[in-house]
C-alpha cells in the first residue's frame, strides 16, 4: 500500500489507485476533462497536471500516474497553477466561447474550470478553426466547434455502449471527432454521450435551448421503462418534465441509462387521460364524466357482478396493486404480457445473481432474450464482463448483435435438453466455469409450454450450479408477484367486469369477452383505454410516489417530480375511493398507512434499496417442451409501453433504427 | 493540411479486394497472436500501392489512393470495426484518400528548406504544371502538395516524388526532373547538385586520410 503525501497531508491508498483519485479521497478536486471514472485513461488533456517531488521539475498528468511510496504530491503549488492555466489558454483558443447560446452553460466542465484557471481577456488574434457539426441522430445535437478532443465520447462507444462507431479522424489542428463515414449512431445508450461530454459539443437534441439547469427542480426517482429500475433524476420547470438524467447506482445502472429512459418523456405530455371517461350507452363513444358519476357506473357493475377480474399492467406502482387485490380479492393477474411460469417461489422470478453480480461471471447462458431490447443496462454490465474478462457467452434463441461476441446453441427448447444432458460444446463451457449464470427472458416463457421451460432451466441451472435469472421487461412485474397478484387459472373469457389497472397489452385485451364492461385506470389514452366503458385517470410515474421491484427484487421508491394533469389522480387513492363507492372503504386514508399495511404483509417493502435474496425452492411447471424456437419479446426497442408510443422522440428514434437496420440488409447482400 | 475526402465521389469503387491474399496474410503474420489489428498501416499502405499500379497503367493515370471501399475491407479482414481503420487512413499523410497524380510531388517547407528556398522550388512547379498546390494536372501525371519535414533537412530545399527523395533542388533543376518524368525518364534520385550523399559541399572535411585516393 503506497503511502503518500498530497498537499502535505498523509494518506495510504491501494496499489494502482491514481494521484488524482488519491486526492479526491481528501477533497481536493482536480480539474479533469478527459479522465472520467467508468472509462479507460487516455491523459490527453492535460487539465490534470500536478507537481510531484521526486521526479522531472515538471507538471505530471495526475490521472495517469500512480500513486507511489514518500511521493510528494502538490495540487495547489504556483507551476500548478501556472501549467493549468496554460493549458486553460490552449483550450480556449479554437473555443468558440459561446456560452450564451449554449445548452451545457451552468453546467459546463469547460465553463467551471474557465473560472478558476482563464485570462479575462484572449492573446490569440488568428482565426479560430470551425469544426462541421456531424449528424449523430434524433437524439444529440452537435455543435463540434466546441469540443476540447478529450474522446470521452470515443471511449463511451467503444467500451461502453460496445459499438465503436465515433473517432477521432485527421490530426493536429484538423482533428476532428465524428463517424467519418456519414450516419447516424446506432447505440441504445447515445444520450450518455451527452452526460460524458464535458463541454457543450454534444448535447440533447430534444432538449434544445429548452431550459438551464438552474431553472430547474431536481427530483431523484425511478425509471419504469423496462425492469432494471435505473436510477434516475427528473428535473422539472413548473409542471413540465424538462429531461431526466441518469442518478449514480453502482448495483444497477452504474452512471449510465439508455434512450428509452432518458427520452422518451414528452409522451409523458401527449395523449394523456385527463379526466373521467364513460361509454355512452346510445352512442357507443366515450365522453367525458366526472369522477363522481365514472365511479356509480364502476359501482354499479361490479355490485351487480359476481365474476369480476383485475388485472395489473407494467407500469403499475406496488401500492396501487395492493389496494387493487384488497378491493377485488381473487381473479387476479400481472403476466398480462402472455407469458406463462411458476411463481410459487420467489427463486423462480427473479434475477437472483443480481445485474452487479453479472460481472463475476465467467460463463453466461442466454435464453429466450435480446438483452439489447429487453434490459440496455444490463446488456451494458454483460457488454462490460465480456470486455474484463473474455466470459464466453452462449445463446439459445434469436441471434442478435449483442455488442459482444456470441456463440450461437440453438433456437428452441431442445437446446437446452441437450445441454442438460452435458451434451454440446457450450455444455462443457459452463462445467468448467466457476460462476456461471443462465439469463431467461420472456421470450422463453410467452408459449404454452412456458412453465416446463422454467423447470428446464432450473434443472440445468442446479446441474451446472449456475444463477438462475429472469429477465423480466415490465416494471411493476416482480412487485406484483411478490404480493401474489396473480391466479393459477384466470379465464378471462369468462368474466363480466374486468378492471385493468393500466393494461394495453393486446395479448390480455383481446382475450376479454366482448360483452364485459371493463375499467381501465390508467393514464394514456391507448389500446386498453379504447375498449374501455369507464375510463378513470391515474398517474404516470413521475407524478406519483410509490414503490417498483426491480428484476432482481430490489425494492426502489419512485418520487413525484410534477402533478398529473387535469383531473387525474395518483393510483391507490383512486382505488382507495372506489372502495367507499362500493361500501367496502379499505383500511387506509394515506400512503404511510398504505406502505404499513404492506410492510406488515411482505416485509422486504420496508427495506427499500436492499435486495433480499429469495430461497432456492424446486418451481417450475411439469408437462413436455415443444419444439418451436424461441422468440424475443421486444422488436422495436423504442417503443414498448403507452408512454414511448404517445413519445415523438421515441418514433423518431424508430424510424431512424429502421433506415439503419435497412442500410445494414442492403450492404450485406 | 485536411486530406481530401468524398464518400460518394463516382471514383470510390462499390468494392476492393486485394490482389493477393499470400501477401496479406504474410503481413498479418508479423505480427503477435491477437495483434493482428497492427497489420492495418501496412496493409493500408499495399491498398494504396495496389491501386497506383493499376493508376500507372490507366489513362489518363492517377497515383496510389485508398478507397473507402479498401479501409472496409482492412476492417473485415483484420475484424476491427471501421471507424478505427478511418482513424489511422485520415491521421498519416501518407495515405491518400482521394485520387491523386501518377507523380506525387510532395515539397517540403519546413523551416531549414524554407531556408534554402523551398518557395521558389514550390513556385516553380506550380509555374510549370499550371496548377496550384494541392492540385492535379488535367494529364493526372502531376499532384503537388506542400509537406512538413521528411528528414533531409542536410541537403535542404528537397521533395519527394512518389518513393523517391529528391534534394539540393533549384527551380530550374525542378522544372528539369518534371519534364524528365513526364516524358518517362529516369532521374537520379538524392542530392541534384553532385554531391554525395550528406557530404559537405566543398567536399569531405574530416577523416580525409582514410579516403583511397
Ligand atoms: S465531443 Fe465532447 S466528449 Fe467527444 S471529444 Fe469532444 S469534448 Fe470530448
Ligand atoms: S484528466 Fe488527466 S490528462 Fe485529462
Ligand atoms: S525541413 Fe525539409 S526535409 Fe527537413
Amino acid at each position: 500500500m503506497p503511502k503518500l503525501k498530497i498537499d502535505n497531508v498523509e494518506i495510504e491508498v491501494a496499489p494502482g489507485t491514481s494521484i488524482l483519485q488519491a486526492a479526491e479521497m481528501l477533497g481536493h478536486e482536480v480539474p479533469r476533462f478527459c479522465f472520467h471514472d467508468k472509462l479507460s485513461v487516455p491523459a490527453n488533456c492535460r487539465m490534470c497536471l500536478v507537481e510531484v517531488k521526486p521526479g522531472p521539475p515538471k507538471p505530471q498528468a495526475s490521472c495517469a500516474l500512480s500513486c507511489a511510496d514518500n511521493m510528494e504530491v502538490f495540487t495547489d503549488s504556483p507551476m500548478v497553477k501556472k501549467a493549468r492555466k496554460g493549458v486553460m489558454e490552449m483550450l480556449l483558443i479554437n473555443h468558440p466561447l459561446d456560452c450564451p447560446i449554449c445548452d451545457q452553460g451552468g453546467e459546463c466542465d469547460l465553463q467551471d474550470q474557465a473560472v478558476g484557471f482563464g485570462f479575462d481577456r484572449s492573446r490569440y488574434y488568428e482565426s479560430k478553426r470551425a469544426v462541421k457539426d456531424k449528424n449523430l441522430g434524433p437524439l444529440i445535437k452537435t455543435v463540434m466547434t466546441r469540443c476540447i478532443q478529450c474522446t470521452r465520447c470515443v471511449r463511451f462507444a467503444d467500451e461502453v455502449a460496445g459499438t465503436a462507431e465515433l473517432g477521432m479522424m485527421n490530426r493536429g489542428e484538423e482533428s476532428e471527432i465524428g463517424t467519418f463515414i456519414e450516419k447516424t449512431i446506432t447505440t441504445e445508450l447515445s444520450g450518455n454521450l451527452i452526460d460524458v461530454c464535458p463541454v457543450g459539443a454534444l448535447t440533447s437534441k430534444p432538449y434544445a435551448f429548452q431550459a438551464r439547469p438552474w431553472e430547474l427542480k431536481k427530483t431523484e426517482t425511478i425509471d419504469v421503462h423496462d425492469a432494471v429500475g435505473a436510477n434516475i433524476r427528473v428535473d422539472a420547470r413548473g409542471n413540465e418534465v424538462m429531461r431526466i438524467l441518469p442518478r449514480l447506482n453502482e448495483d444497477v445502472n452504474e452512471e449510465w441509462i439508455d434512450d428509452r429512459t432518458r427520452f422518451a418523456y414528452d409522451g409523458l405530455k401527449r395523449q394523456r387521460l385527463d379526466r373521467p371517461y364513460i361509454r355512452d350507452d346510445k352512442t357507443g363513444r366515450l365522453r367525458p364524466a366526472s369522477w363522481d358519476e365514472a365511479f356509480a357506473a364502476v359501482t354499479a357493475k361490479i355490485n351487480k357482478s359476481k365474476n369480476v377480474a383485475a388485472f395489473a399492467g407494467p407500469l403499475a406502482d406496488a401500492e396501487s396493486m395492493v389496494a387493487l387485490k384488497d378491493l377485488i380479492g381473487t381473479n387476479l393477474e400481472c403476466r398480462t404480457d402472455g407469458t406463462q411460469y411458476d411463481v410459487s417461489s420467489r427463486a423462480g422470478y427473479l434475477f437472483n445473481s443480481t445485474i452487479a453480480g453479472i460481472e463475476e461471471a465467467d460463463a453466461i447462458l442466454l435464453v429466450g432474450t435480446n438483452p439489447r431490447f429487453e434490459a440496455a443496462m444490463v446488456n451494458a454490465r454483460i457488454h462490460k464482463t465480456w470486455r474484463n474478462r473474455r466470459t464466453k457467452i452462449g445463446v439459445v434463441g434469436e441471434q442478435h448483435n449483442l455488442t459482444y461476441p456470441t456463440t450461437y446453441i440453438g433456437s428452441g427448447p431442445s437446446s437446452l435438453e441437450d445441454l442438460v444432458k452435458g451434451k454440446g460444446a457450450f455444455a462443457d463451457v459452463l462445467a468448467n466455469a466457476k460462476k456461471p449464470i443462465i439469463i431467461i427472458g420472456m421470450g422463453a416463457f410467452k408459449r404454452a409450454d412456458g412453465a416446463a421451460v422454467q423447470s428446464l432451466c432450473r434443472e440445468l441451472a442446479e446441474k451446472f450450479n449456475a444463477g438462475f435469472n429472469v429477465l423480466h421487461t415490465a416494471a411493476s412485474r416482480v412487485a406484483a408477484l411478490d404480493i401474489g397478484f396473480v391466479s393459477d387459472k384466470l379465464n378471462v373469457e369468462h368474466m363480466d367486469v374486468v378492471y385493468l389497472l393500466g393494461v394495453d397489452d393486446r395479448e390480455t385485451l383481446d382475450r376479454i369477452d366482448p360483452k364485459a364492461f371493463v375499467i381501465y385506470q390508467g393514464h394514456h389514452g391507448d389500446a386498453g383505454a379504447m375498449r374501455a366503458d369507464v375510463i378513470l385517470p391515474g398517474s404516470a410515474y413521475t407524478e406519483k410516489n410509490g414503490l417498483y421491484v426491480n428484476i432482481e427484487g430490489r425494492v426502489q421508491a419512485a418520487k413525484q417530480a410534477v402533478w398529473a394533469p387535469g383531473e387525474a389522480r395518483e393510483d391507490w387513492k383512486i382505488i382507495r375511493a372506489l372502495s367507499g363507492y362500493l361500501g367496502r372503504a379499505l383500511p387506509y386514508d394515506d400512503l404511510a398507512q398504505l406502505r404499513t399495511r404492506i410492510v406488515k404483509q411482505w416485509s422486504h417493502f420496508g427495506q427499500v434499496d436492499t435486495i433480499v435474496p429469495a430461497e432456492w425452492k424446486k418451481f417450475g411447471g411439469a408437462g413436455k417442451v415443444e419444439a418451436q424456437p424461441f422468440t424475443s419479446p421486444i422488436d422495436n426497442f423504442y417503443i414498448t409501453n403507452v408512454i414511448t408510443r404517445a413519445s415523438l422522440t421515441m418514433a423518431k428514434c424508430a424510424e431512424t433504427a429502421a433506415e439503419n437496420a435497412a442500410r445494414h440488409l442492403e450492404a450485406a447482400e | 493540411m485536411k486530406k481530401p475526402f468524398d464518400q460518394n465521389a463516382p471514383y470510390q469503387p462499390a468494392t476492393f479486394a486485394f490482389k493477393d491474399m499470400a501477401v496479406v496474410a504474410e503481413i498479418i503474420s508479423r505480427y503477435p497472436e491477437g495483434r493482428q489489428q497492427s497489420a492495418v498501416m501496412p496493409l493500408l499502405d499495399l491498398a494504396q500501392r495496389q491501386v497506383g499500379e493499376e493508376g500507372a497503367a490507366a489513362t489518363p493515370p492517377f497515383g496510389g489512393w485508398i478507397p473507402r471501399a479498401a479501409m472496409d475491407e482492412i476492417s473485415n479482414i483484420l475484424s476491427m470495426p471501421k471507424v478505427k481503420v478511418y482513424e489511422v487512413a485520415t491521421f498519416y499523410s501518407m495515405y491518400n484518400l482521394a485520387p491523386v497524380g501518377k507523380f506525387l510531388v510532395q515539397v517540403c517547407s519546413t523551416s531549414p528548406c524554407w531556408l534554402c528556398g523551398s518557395d521558389k522550388i514550390k513556385q516553380a512547379c506550380e509555374k510549370h504544371l499550371g496548377i496550384h498546390t494541392g492540385e492535379t494536372t488535367k494529364d493526372g501525371l502531376f499532384t503537388v502538395v506542400e509537406v512538413e519535414c521528411l528528414g533531409a533537412c542536410v541537403n535542404a530545399p528537397m521533395a519527394q516524388i512518389n518513393d523517391d527523395f529528391y534534394e539540393d533542388l533549384t527551380a530550374e533543376r525542378t522544372t528539369e526532373i518534371l519534364k524528365a518524368l513526364a516524358s518517362g525518364k529516369q532521374v537520379p534520385i538524392g542530392p541534384q547538385n553532385g554531391r554525395t550523399n550528406s557530404m559537405a559541399l566543398g567536399g569531405p572535411t574530416t577523416l580525409k586520410d582514410r579516403v583511397k585516393a
